[in-house]
């Protein structure tokens, strides 16, 4: 499904991620984890066609297609989907207008009539109940004034609506209790399936307690330095990332430079 | 024909012909306070912008410009389906409409207004009845410190007259409509309004101006408006003149003792247009609320300059003006609240927004507070900003294009202004009307 290799990509010209490779096939669950400052949020905004993050070398491929050729809407419309870590306020925009909106982007897309009213209103109870949430929901305006749950739950919704074939959730167990973040996991196991697949960057091992991935990848200074099953993670909840942080030091051997922050 | 200008500037060519008119109205007390309003303009000329209040708005094409007063020859009637769009036919049944200035009975339609009710012509009961509008008339909107409203003191003649009797309260809206279309010559027109609520009254107010075709005039009107004790007024100004036309507007409001006053304007047309609106908050209570929404592309200049003058306790004001910029345009903000020494308890609030869509427009903000009293809560604040890329990756991230996300998101921005429209119906309108000025996340000359 994607088939990332050698990905180097830079912010206001300091280079982040330094040559990643990654294949996803349908059907799995695939976490990144690693440090703060590892570059595991650019790889997440760089699949989603974030244009302040440059792409310097590399390539992505997904479906057959070369991703970083697309623009952002046309990522989401062919699938991809990116469940903010910090999902924007946008006060204004009601959420069932937006909600609405995308769904009908992408149904235009793949050549399908918009949904009716009545039909979306249908739609939209039924995925609310997923994530737990009430009707008043689709009144408020896109993400303004709600508590940190309720914004991790409105991405997860919203990935209901969509289904994706690929969808990355980027630290969306950050700031969560156990509560909210069990509803989190719930609806992401809800949606998964075997033609889908899913990347969960994560600071924490305790998500994939919920989502529990296939495979585990830590990502350190722009580079996936260790990769392995899901017992990888349980290893790095007990010993934290030093030891990987000291191997990996080594083996690049970078003289004089100290930990990114 | 042209008349040289050098010798005579227009509006003093044009009052004497307004004057010859008048036949053996020019004896009267109001013609006497024309003619001082004409003696402040010939004094004082226009604003320079060594004015404080005019310095960021130049209005000297406007004193070059040889406009004359309106054709009087008989003009071709204007299609009714040209206006249907404009004549809110299902808001309400209650409308005054004009067309250069003048009094279209054609046009307008005053069905189901209880025989109490004054919503008529000014013109029209200046010669019937002046009794009972001379006692507020040019009472509230001071010609000697403004320039322009002298100008439309000199010449005031037909405009909107509205009189509710205390304790009536008016469902249907009254709604006002000044049309200007190509006249041949550049022309003006000074329409001058006078609301008289009574104590306990309630009414809704819409007031419009829309321009066709694309020469140049001059809309100059004037609107006073007096609040008795504990009356209401919902008053909107959509102001769509065409895009070569100058609009200079004062709005004048004097709120006695629990009175509010809602104010909702909207400033979409002209090339450049300037609304003042100056409140004095007189008797204990009162309240007024003043939302504005500008927007402006090309080269268009809009001004909006607003008063709030506390000069009682316990009032409270609230004020929230957006605008919206694209292009070369350029916007100027000012507002003043004025709390005097025993206005106590007085509360404040003003905010005033900016989005700018290009590099090149430009906005001058300027927020002031003159408080004399010590137990107030003022606050004010401006912001100018860009369309946050943040919201429109967000909404490119769910499959919405560039694009549609950008208007999405202005229009959003818009939102927080035309959702405080209490009249449904006309929500919808306005709402309307900033879409279709959307076009690919920018604004367009519609």
């Amino acid at each position: 499904m994607l088939e990332i290799k050698n990905l180097h990509a830079s912010v206001e010209g300091t280079e982040i991620l330094k040559g990643i490779d990654l294949k996803v096939n349908a059907g799995e669950v695939h976490a990144i984890m690693g440090p703060n400052g590892s570059g595991k949020s650019t790889l997440a905004h760089v699949l989603a066609g974030r244009e302040e993050y440059k792409v310097t070398k590399g390539s992505v491929i997904y479906e057959g297609k070369d991703l970083l050729a697309m623009s952002p809407e046309d990522r989401a419309r062919e699938g991809v989907f990116l469940a903010f870590q910090y999902p924007v306020e946008i006060p204004g925009v009601n959420s069932a207008y937006f909600l609405r909106t995308a769904l009908n982007a992408v149904r235009q897309y793949n050549g399908l009539d918009d949904i009716s009213a009545f039909e979306f209103l249908k739609l939209a109870r039924e995925k609310m109940k997923l994530v737990d949430m009430d009707e008043s929901f689709l009144k408020r305006s896109v993400n303004e004034g709600f508590s940190g749950g309720e914004k991790k739950r409105n991405e997860i919704l919203q990935m209901a609506f969509l289904e994706p074939k690929l969808a990355i959730l980027d630290e969306t167990d950050s700031g969560l209790d156990i509560d909210a973040l069990k509803i989190v996991a719930h609806g992401v196991n809800q949606l998964r399936n075997e033609n889908n697949a899913v990347i969960a960057v994560t600071h924490y091992q305790r998500l994939l307690n919920y989502i529990v991935p296939d495979y585990v990848h830590v990502l350190y200074k722009g580079r996936i330095v260790k990769s392995g099953g899901k017992e990888l993670a349980l290893e790095l909840e007990e010993q934290g990332y030093d030891s990987i942080k000291n191997d990996a030091d080594k083996k690049v051997n970078v003289p004089g430079l100290t930990g990114v922050k | 024909m042209s008349v040289n200008i050098k010798e005579k500037v227009w509006y003093l060519a044009n009052f004497e012909a307004f004057e010859k008119k008048l036949n053996g109205g020019a004896q009267t007390p109001l013609h006497r306070l024309r003619k001082a309003a004409l003696q402040r303009v010939k004094k004082n000329g226009f604003p320079s912008i060594r004015e404080e209040e005019w310095r960021f708005t130049n209005v000297s094409s406007i004193e070059s410009m040889n406009f004359k007063p309106v054709d009087e020859k008989e003009q071709e009637e204007i299609g009714r389906n040209t206006l249907q769009e404009y004549l809110f036919e299902d808001l309400t049944p209650n409308r005054l409409v004009f067309v250069n200035g003048r009094f279209s009975s054609q046009l307008s339609s005053l069905s189901g207004l209880a025989q109490n009710i004054k919503f008529e012509n000014l013109a029209l009961e200046l010669k019937n009845n002046p009794d009972v509008l001379l006692p507020y008339l040019a009472k509230q909107a001071d010609y000697k410190k403004h320039a322009f409203t002298a100008l439309n003191t000199a010449f005031l003649s037909e405009g909107a007259f509205i009189y509710i009797p205390n304790n009536i309260i008016v469902d249907e809206p009254l709604y006002i409509l000044y049309i200007s279309r190509d006249g041949g010559e550049s022309f003006v027109t000074h329409p001058r309004n006078l609301y008289v609520v009574g104590s306990n009254a309630q009414v809704k107010i819409i007031e419009s101006y829309v321009g066709f075709g694309e020469e140049k005039y001059f809309t100059n009107p004037v609107s006073e408006i007096i609040l008795n004790e504990n009356a209401i007024v919902d008053h909107y100004k959509i102001q769509q003149e065409n895009k070569s036309a100058y609009h200079i507007g004062v709005t004048q409001v004097h709120l006695k003792k629990d009175s509010n006053y809602r104010s909702n304007s909207f400033s979409f047309g002209s090339v450049l247009a300037r609304n003042d609106i100056n409140t004095v908050l007189d008797g204990e209570g009162a309240e007024c609320t003043l939302n504005g929404l500008y927007m402006a592309n090309g080269k268009q200049h809009v001004d909006n300059h607003t008063l709030i003058d506390h000069a009682k306790p316990r009032c409270n004001s609230h004020e929230l003006y957006k605008g919206i910029l694209d292009d070369r345009a350029r916007a100027v903000f000012s507002g003043k609240i004025y709390v005097r020494p025993d206005a106590q308890k007085t509360d404040a609030i003003q905010s005033n927004q900016n989005l700018l869509l290009s590099e090149d427009a430009i906005v001058d903000t300027k927020p002031q507070l003159e408080i004399f009293a010590d137990d107030v809560r003022c606050t004010h604040g401006g912001t100018v900003g860009q369309l946050d890329d943040e919201g429109v990756f967000y909404l490119r991230s769910r499959g919405i294009s560039k694009h549609y996300a950008r208007n999405i998101m202005i229009q959003a921005f818009a939102g927080q202004v035309t959702h405080k429209i209490k009249l449904e119906g006309l929500r919808e309108k306005v709402e309307g009307l900033v879409f279709s000025r959307l076009r690919d996340g920018h604004l367009s000359d519609k």
